[in-house]
């Protein structure tokens, strides 16, 4: 028994922030302190709250510190490990309220979260099975294998409610239902997409680092169910923590015998090997997925088949996403009454959502499903640094749009998500603000689906590049009003025509800045304005003749000579030359440079 | 795109033993072309020509097939890389924070443009998307070293560790 538990967050965020090396440091200066018996040092998954890692959490006491340094852990051995007096001045600041020490469920950032998906990360120690067991894990395949027939299981999926939560939001039980003919008779899989493409999300890396066994344990329910045999897990290979935290997962559980021959001494017998995928996105799209695992290029196949009829080498198969299977558990466990209870009409549960951008509290976070953008941004998120305001949050990646200021109060769920031309996608939230130029923004997610356009169908390797086109028109000051219908019929065309749904999707976020942001494309076509001061070549830097002190640190700066003047007299900008860089802006001391 | 390099190819016996190795005990594998060529990168570093044909003889799949994915997946490259990689993010919440900036900057600091090496070897540049540390964003790497909330005041004295 311990007495005390340091937890140090072995997220990939503070991972980069050097938590391996805190860890190292607790556990030396507590062995030096002779307290190794008493205090445990735990690496464990994501906390969340991303932006003020490296995150140390010490319990019992619940003491959570923040942005901890190499050279601090000494302090907090020594006073709270040893003395019991926590370090106040590294506590994060919300939890300390005149001078007492607030549980962190009290703080802004989490009060409103309801953890079903994340219950496990930044609790247990990913890679000791125990901790998860000890945390009711595979109790519910247990009572799935013994007190429960497949087509129990399915039902229970389908009475819960729970919808895909990789971005398209089909209906779990009836996916699982349409692949359970025939059970023992074919053999069929089970795959898992850990392909987290969507740029700006990481909530499934998060899961897989902070508690791999769920997706272990979901992956055997849904064989049980459907009648696999054989699983796997397609991950990113930029993911390499998770991968290697998967790996001990699967050697233990296959130890314990609960992946592997008669699990729980009953008939049923699964397995699952990992798949490294090696970056494409379009390999998140089930067939697209599909075809990778089987080793060849990633290209999407039509559908009709559907992977239940025919999928991973030609077999019934079911992919499911990380979160999807992070929730099934749960589930088994507490009644799909307890689950349909949370969230809205049809969409039922909790979403995790990685906020990220321009906010105070960039993280993870799980709440229920109707939960407002206001609350997320404002409450939770801590609003935008700077005292900037808020423009607009983008959804779904590069298959979603934007949900505009007027917005802000839309419960977010899957179908009002798409009824104001975005959608829920994998999760990324990204929070933009008055500096973000929607018509770059819409460049920006195009540039990245030309990039990862397989090339199979002509209306998305052509139709995005075209249109990917009209918007650099646009935004190099060459546009003309007609661009814009011009760039409506063009994207109606590529959404209806294309093969998967990397192309069906490509035009989301350029219709929806055009819904909600055309005065920006107008400023940009007829006024050869940028108003975010984010189009370079519709940018002029000047200087003020009345506040240039003539300094002449701008024209030491400049990388391209372009700016003249005398020591002590105003400076003047050659535009001809001027590479719009924005350097003599950054260094001028006196504000006397401005761009619009 | 993904053209072949001109780099002389400079494969050594070991390395050649180690591939077929690899690939004479996981010919059974189902689907082994994939992990095959992630496997020969990790052995050579890149994929030249003579690596896939090594590839392709002992899969008995057709080069074309094997240049197929190679060049259709962007973990792989056909050109060598510099001693140390540097990526910068590109994903959303990075770009939103600045990082097209970052990636600027470091091509006028090296000299060379996205996708190339250093003459000397020792650097190449990469933009990629969406590493997942967002928290840290705008993010780059260096090999494993990974650096966050970056404001490009700093890139000097970070190139200069290397």
């Amino acid at each position: 028994m311990f007495r005390s538990h340091v937890m140090v967050c072995g997220g990939t965020g503070c991972t980069s922030s050097g938590s391996a090396k805190i860890m190292e440091a607790f556990e030396r200066e507590i062995a030096q302190n002779g307290l190794d018996q008493e205090v445990k040092v735990i690496h464990t998954g994501c906390f969340g709250l991303c932006a003020l890692g490296p995150i140390v959490v010490v319990y019992p006491e619940g003491c959570f510190y923040s942005r901890v340094k190499e050279e601090d852990v000494g302090e907090i051995v020594r006073e709270h490990l040893l003395k019991g007096r926590p370090v106040k001045r590294l506590l994060y600041e919300e939890t300390v309220e005149q001078d007492q020490i607030k549980s962190l469920s009290e703080t802004n950032f989490y009060k409103k979260q309801h953890r079903v998906a994340l219950r496990n990360c930044g609790v247990i120690n990913p890679e000791n099975i125990e901790e998860y067991i000890a945390f009711d894990g595979y109790r519910a395949l247990g009572k799935v294998l013994t007190e429960m027939t497949p087509d129990e299981v399915i039902q229970t999926m389908l009475d819960s409610g729970l919808r895909g939560r990789g971005g398209a939001g089909f209906p779990t039980g009836l996916k699982w239902k349409f692949a359970s003919g025939n059970r023992g008779k074919v053999q069929k899989y089970v795959c898992c997409n850990a392909d987290e493409g969507d740029p700006g999300a990481f909530m499934d890396r998060s899961v897989l680092e902070g508690d791999p066994h769920v997706v272990l344990e979901a992956m055997a329910i849904a064989a049980y169910a459907i009648g696999a045999t054989q699983g796997y897990i397609y991950i990113r290979a930029e993911y390499p923590i998770a991968v290697q935290r998967l790996r001990i997962a699967i050697d233990q559980a296959r130890e314990y015998g609960l992946l592997g021959n008669n699990i729980f001494g009953t008939d049923f017998c699964f397995d699952i090997d990992l798949k490294l995928g090696a970056g494409a996105f379009v390999c998140g799209e089930e067939t697209a997925l599909m075809t990778s695992i089987e080793g060849k290029r990633g290209e999407p196949r039509p559908r009709p088949p559907f992977p239940a009829v025919k999928g991973l080498f030609g077999c019934p198969t079911i992919l499911n996403n990380v979160e999807t299977y992070a929730n099934i558990p749960q589930i088994i466990l507490n009644g799909p009454e307890w689950f349909a209870s949370m969230g809205t009409e049809k969409s039922k549960g909790t979403k995790v959502f990685a906020l990220g951008g321009k906010i105070h509290n960039t993280g993870l976070v799980e709440v229920p499903m109707g939960t407002t953008l206001r609350e997320i941004v404002e409450e939770i998120g801590g609003g935008i640094p700077n005292g900037k305001k808020f423009k607009a949050a983008q959804t779904g990646g590069p298959s979603g749009g934007c949900i505009p200021a007027s917005l802000i109060d839309t419960p977010i769920d899957y179908d009002n998500l798409i009824a104001i031309g975005t959608m829920m996608g994998s999760g990324g939230l990204i929070v933009m603000d008055e500096d973000t130029c929607m018509v770059d923004i819409a460049k920006f997610f195009l540039e990245f689906t030309v990039d990862e356009s397989c090339g199979k169908c002509a209306p998305c390797r052509i139709g995005t590049r075209r249109l990917l086109e009209l918007l650099e028109k646009i935004t190099d000051g060459r546009g003309e009003m007609e661009d814009l219908d011009k760039i409506e019929e063009l994207a109606t065309f590529i959404k209806q025509n294309s093969l998967c749904g990397l192309g069906q999707t490509a035009p989301n976020p350029v219709l929806s800045t055009l819904r909600y942001f055309r005065d920006e494309y107008i400023a940009h076509i007829k006024d050869k304005r940028c108003p975010a001061g984010v189009c370079k070549k519709l940018l002029q830097y000047r200087i003020d003749p009345v506040k240039c002190k003539g300094c002449t640190l701008c024209a030491r700066t400049c990388p391209a000579g372009a700016i003249k003047g005398s020591v002590k007299n105003p400076h003047v900008i050659d535009q001809s030359k001027c590479i719009k860089c924005g350097a003599c802006l950054e260094k001028c001391k006196f504000g006397a440079i401005s761009k619009g | 795109m993904a053209r072949g390099t001109s780099v002389a190819f400079r494969g050594t016996p070991e390395q050649e033993k180690e591939l077929r190795a690899w690939l004479a005990e996981n010919k059974g594998m189902k689907g082994a072309a994939l992990p095959a060529l992630q496997h020969a990168q990790e052995i050579y570093g890149y994929l030249p020509v003579e690596v896939q044909r090594i590839v392709s003889e002992e899969l008995g799949i057709p080069l074309e097939e094997i240049y197929g994915i190679a060049t259709f997946y962007a973990q792989f490259s056909l050109n060598p890389k510099g001693q140390y990689k540097i990526s910068v993010c590109l994903g959303t919440a990075c770009y939103v924070k600045g990082s097209g900036k970052i990636y600027e900057k470091l091509q006028e600091k090296l000299g060379i443009t996205g996708g190339e090496c250093t003459p000397d070897g020792k650097f190449s540049l990469d933009a990629c998307r969406c590493v997942g540390a967002c928290g840290l964003a705008p993010v780059m790497t260096i090999n494993d070293d990974v650096y966050g909330r970056l404001t490009g005041d700093e890139l000097d004295e970070i190139l200069a560790r290397y």
